[in-house]
């Protein structure tokens, strides 16, 4: 879409039957730019800038809600952590503060007041259906011209003397002077076809959604201690008032296994209860789990591939795909046009394929 | 105690319960402790539950089997299905009006992790065919747990008044069904290896191929060696305006109300198709003092068993064939339904609208097999086994047979010496799975003297009880078939004694006896209404097979047999020319007109198609001409199976608009399905304490 807005047509393959049927799906819809790392928050800002805006430029409802994203606190070590992190967020022009326990349980009421010690919140984040986002995407590319090729999966990189070709499917062989690899726990294998190692390696998560009840908060709500077979959680109540969440494995779960498990629901529910104990009369519907293909230090791989000459990697989300991607899809756009802009070099530096891999991100 | 309970019943007993109050919304009402809170509205006349959160439009009862999210009420502060929910004395119950607000209970719980029950064979469902197969492993001592959602074995067996097609051998045909739940049940108490968890709702099949199911309030992990499904079937539903209305809801979902919790649900009834389901609904709602003022079908011919058919006509009740309903008509809930006839191309035909006042539309236009948790177990590469409904919709008696294969076939794949199954076994299964065969046209025998049955048995279908009480062995079926129609091998061998007539469950043997006035024979009649309106010397309407009032007749005298208890032997004394056309007596005796003045007709758009997320079928078609071709972007789209059920009832509807549209059918990619199959709550998965036990 972004592409197509530069005048380039681009021709879309998945091997999807749809629009957003790989990981797109499974995100639960948190939207934030609150991160520990430049680049992130700066393309976070913008895709907080088209998600928000999206209704009025468009008309299609994405179901955007501006709730904020909180990290009520409860231990010293995460607050020394996340009030060390405030320079850095309100630098790059985040609005964010270290919070009392009370506006804190003003935010999330029910929020056990026990131990707490406040927590950040940042109420310029918020949350987006991530099916609609991803519909709306589609029909504005659609709109500029952009085609695209469900049900076809794409076999084979074509390289001909270091540059890119074009790529096979099962169905054709297409031929373009760039190709952008955006297929996220995918790209390895992709990769593989023209002999190159991509740092991605997906494992999983399990979500769910509850049925609707009248909203009774609005943000997203992270709790980032560890707790025995997992790191942080988080959850909101979207638009319809149905509250969704996830959670994060520890040890993480490698691999592309997207089956649901027994052991996810009694895990985050009880750890839900805990942190917000209203919680425990309301219903869980449906769950699920998908990928995050993440690489070593959790920022993504963005860039051109220095051994194929027009191949541009757009993948290794790390399950943040779609907050990152309204707002990098227009960085790439430059950069396929040649008109990147200063604070482009920000974040392609951040996040280019061949950075090194040293220092991970402090707020994952 | 309101009006609106049966109190007297011509099959079923009406057990003594305990009254106890409650309030509605504020409003101070009785019921019965531990029954349905559904049927407690119910019985009190309520029949709105409360308003949709999209559309403000009326919700009900639906399903009245714990499946969908139309029963939604608050109970004592939480929402909880109204169909699954046994009230309690003094309950204070509330409508849902919009968005349910959660409770503000900020206690923190203690919480425990769910345990986990290793067992050889789990089946989930207790029905017909759960229970055939739980004995079946039961008697070889083979670990077995049962679940089932309900508060009593036998799944739509305890529904079911009418008696039993089907072998007496194989599957108790000839005994009443909810009589044959209560013959199993003992069989399984005997079964010491068998265990039973009533109020048990499986949830989900994880891959990790752990069963994760909520007993009372209170979350399992059980993890079988082998698993069965006999979780039944589901009503399917149509697409039309006003579809949603409270009071228009399943067959099976009426005869829940009306035979297990005994509330007289409706005054008056239209049943929309003409399958066993519609047939015997039909049936019971008579029985249950509910007028059924017409059944509809869209086929030239009712679908169901010929004999049922003929029973509603002799009942009198129209059926009306190559009519399908156009709208169901009322504001909060239904008052009137709309219906019209079909041409050849199935279109409907102007000029044709008749619009009826009823209160309820009963909707049997077929069954779907609950197979998500069979699918879901296959998936994840479990050792699972499916019977009955699930496996294929068929009749209970097929479902008993089916389940005793697949309990048997466990027992092989679990490594028991339990030999071969019986060749004779899969060839019975068949059998008693067949769908009726064409009507044929017998003649009566030409015989007036003597005493004999005339078999008003048309139609082949398996059922062969009146082949096995003849004293004298002289009923037969033809070929010896189960299937085969009846037949006295020799008429001067008949004793009278009309145990064929006690025995049949399609009510159609009639035994005609000129032994003491040729002239004006005696025939003895079966019928299960009202006795009062049997009483000696009243003259009663005696219909022909298609019940055309022959004339009225004296009766002479009614015997009850205690064998087969609910069947009056009516005798009558005929002229001669009519007594071996008669075949019934007519209950229904006025004829509820229908109008012809239709006002507002809405578009078919207008139907709903996802009852959950409120979403027409014109969204769903809008989205499928803009070239959706996938259900999950469909899904996505427009939030059409979303909702709680998870698409129980709009996917097969959803399919058919794709068909209707005329698209290629191998062009669509169907939903994924995800557990949770019901919704469970979080302090549930959780192991809190102290939930309340209201759901």
């Amino acid at each position: 879409m972004a592409r197509a807005q530069l005048g380039i047509k681009p021709l879309v393959i998945d091997m999807h039957p749809s629009v957003g049927q790989g990981e797109n799906k499974h995100a639960i819809g948190g939207v934030r730019a609150t991160h520990s790392d430049p680049g992130k928050i700066l393309v976070c800002r913008r895709s907080l800038e088209i998600f928000s805006s999206w209704q009025q430029q468009h008309g299609d409802d994405i179901e955007w809600l501006q709730g904020g994203y909180a990290f009520p606190v409860y231990r010293k070590g995460d607050e020394k952590l996340l009030t060390a992190l405030l320079p850095i967020q309100k630098k790059y022009g985040l609005k964010i503060d270290f919070v009392s326990p009370e506006k804190i349980r003003s935010i999330i009421p029910g929020l056990t007041p026990a131990g707490l010690r406040g927590g950040t919140f940042s109420p310029d984040d918020g949350s987006v259906s991530p099916l609609l986002a991803v519909n709306a995407f589609y029909r504005r590319a659609l709109a500029l011209g952009v085609k695209f090729h469900f049900n076809e999966k794409v076999g084979q990189i074509l390289v001909e003397k270091n540059r890119v070709a074009g790529v096979v499917s099962r169905k054709a062989t297409y031929k373009a002077p760039v190709v952008v690899d955006a297929a996220g726990p995918l790209s390895p294998q992709l990769a593989r076809t023209i002999k190159n190692r991509l740092p991605v390696l997906p494992d999983s998560h399990e979500a769910a959604i509850t049925e609707p009840v009248q909203p009774f908060f609005h943000c997203m709500v992270v709790d980032i201690r560890p707790a025995p077979g997992s790191k942080n959680y988080y959850f909101y109540q979207n638009r319809h008032g149905q509250v969704i969440f996830c959670v994060t494995p520890a040890p993480p779960v490698t691999g592309t296994d997207k089956r649901e498990t027994s052991s996810f629901l009694p895990l985050a529910c009880a750890r839900m209860v805990q942190l917000l104990p209203r919680l425990k009369n309301l219903r869980v519907r449906r769950t699920w789990r998908g990928l995050y293909p993440m690489t070593p230090d959790g920022h993504p791989l963005v860039g051109w591939n220095r051994k194929v000459k027009g191949l541009l990697h757009v993948t290794g989300m790390c399950g943040q795909g779609l907050m990152i991607a309204a707002g990098i899809s227009e960085v790439v756009a430059r950069l396929v046009a040649k008109q990147n802009r200063a604070t482009d070099k920000i974040i392609l530096e951040e996040f280019s394929p061949y950075r090194k891999f040293e220092t991970e991100e402090a707020l994952k | 105690m309101t009006s609106h309970r049966i109190t007297k019943h011509p099959i079923l007993e009406i057990p003594e319960k305990t009254e106890v109050p409650f309030t509605f919304n504020g409003q101070k009402l009785s019921g019965y402790e531990g029954e349905m809170i559904a049927s407690a509205l119910f019985a009190n006349g309520i029949h709105v539950f409360g308003h949709h959160p999209k559309d403000n439009s009326p919700q009900g009862l639906f399903c009245a089997n714990g499946q969908c999210s139309q029963c939604l009420v608050i109970a004592d502060g939480q929402p909880v299905k109204a169909c699954m929910t046994a009230l309690r004395r003094s309950m204070a119950i509330t409508s849902v009006e919009g968005l349910p607000r959660l409770p503000a209970d900020d206690r923190i719980a203690k919480i425990k992790e769910p345990p986990i029950r290793q067992v050889d064979v789990l089946i989930i469902g207790a029905g017909p065919a759960g229970l055939a197969a739980a004995i079946e492993l039961g008697k070889l001592g083979v670990d077995t747990l049962i679940v089932d959602d309900k508060d009593r074995l036998g799944g739509k067996l305890v529904l079911q008044t009418h008696k039993f097609f089907g072998s007496v051998k194989d599957s108790h045909a000839g005994t009443r069904g909810y009589e044959i739940a209560k013959i199993l049940q003992q069989e399984l108490s005997a079964c010491d290896s068998v265990d039973i968890w009533l109020n048990t709702t499986a949830v989900a099949v994880f891959s990790d191929q752990i069963v994760g199911m909520v007993k009372n309030i209170h979350y399992y992990k059980v993890k079988p060696k082998k698993l069965l499904v006999t979780t039944g079937a589901r009503e399917k539903m149509l697409s039309f305006p006003g579809n949603t209305l409270p009071g228009v809801y399943g067959a099976g979902a009426f005869q829940t109300l009306v035979n297990r919790d005994l509330v007289k649900s409706s005054q008056k009834v239209l049943i929309v198709g003409g399958g066993n389901v519609g047939l015997i609904a039909g049936y019971h709602a008579i029985q249950a003092g509910i007028e059924v003022v017409a059944l509809i079908e869209a086929m030239a011919e009712v679908g169901g068993y010929r004999v049922h058919a003929d029973k509603l006509r002799r009942l009198g009740v129209p059926i009306h064939t190559r009519h399908t309903v156009v709208g169901a008509n009322g504001n909060d809930k239904v008052e009137s339904v709309t219906i019209a006839r079909l041409d050849e191309n199935w279109n409907v035909m102007p000029g044709t609208h008749e619009t009826f006042e009823v209160d309820t539309v009963l909707i049997a236009v077929g069954l779907a097999e609950v197979n998500e948790f069979y699918l879901k177990a296959k998936q994840w590469g479990m050792d699972v086994f499916c019977a009955g409904d699930a496996q294929e919709i068929a009749e209970a008696s097929a479902a008993m047979f089916t389940g005793k294969i697949e309990g048997f076939k466990i027992a092989q794949a679990l490594g028991l010496n339990v030999g071969k199954i019986p060749p004779d076994w899969n060839e019975k299964a068949i059998i008693l799975k067949s769908k009726p065969g064409r009507t044929k046209k017998r003649k009566p025998p030409t015989k007036e003297d003597g005493v004999f049955p005339v078999f008003h048995c048309n139609q082949e279908v398996p059922c062969n009880p009146c082949t096995s009480v003849c004293p004298v062995g002289a009923v037969k079926t033809e070929g010896d078939k189960i299937t085969g129609l009846p037949y006295m091998v020799d008429l001067d061998l008949c004793t009278g004694c009309a145990s064929c007539v006690a025995v049949c469950p399609g009510l159609s043997v009639v035994l005609v006896d000129y032994r003491d006035d040729p002239e004006h024979p005696l025939v003895t009649l079966p019928y299960e209404i009202w006795r009062d309106q049997v009483k000696v010397g009243h003259k009663v309407p005696v219909t022909d097979i298609d019940g055309a009032v022959l004339g009225y007749f004296p009766v002479q005298k009614v015997i009850s047999r205690r064998k087969y208890p609910g069947t009056l032997l009516v005798q009558v004394r005929l002229d001669r020319a009519v007594a071996k056309a008669a075949a019934g007596i007519w209950v229904q005796e006025k004829q509820v007109e229908p109008s012809t003045i239709y006002e507002k007709q809405l578009p078919p758009d207008e139907a709903i198609v996802c009852r959950c997320e409120r979403v027409s079928a014109g969204e769903i078609k809008a989205a499928i001409r803009s070239g959706v071709r996938d259900m999950n972007q469909l899904k996505a789209l427009t939030r059409a199976g979303m909702g709680a059920c998870g698409s129980k009832t709009c996917r097969p509807m959803i399919w058919r608009i794709f068909k209707e549209e005329g698209i290629d059918l191998k062009t669509v990619t169907d939903r994924v399905d995800r557990p949770l199959f019901v919704e469970v709550p979080i302090g549930v998965f959780a192991g809190s304490e102290g939930m309340t036990d209201v759901d």
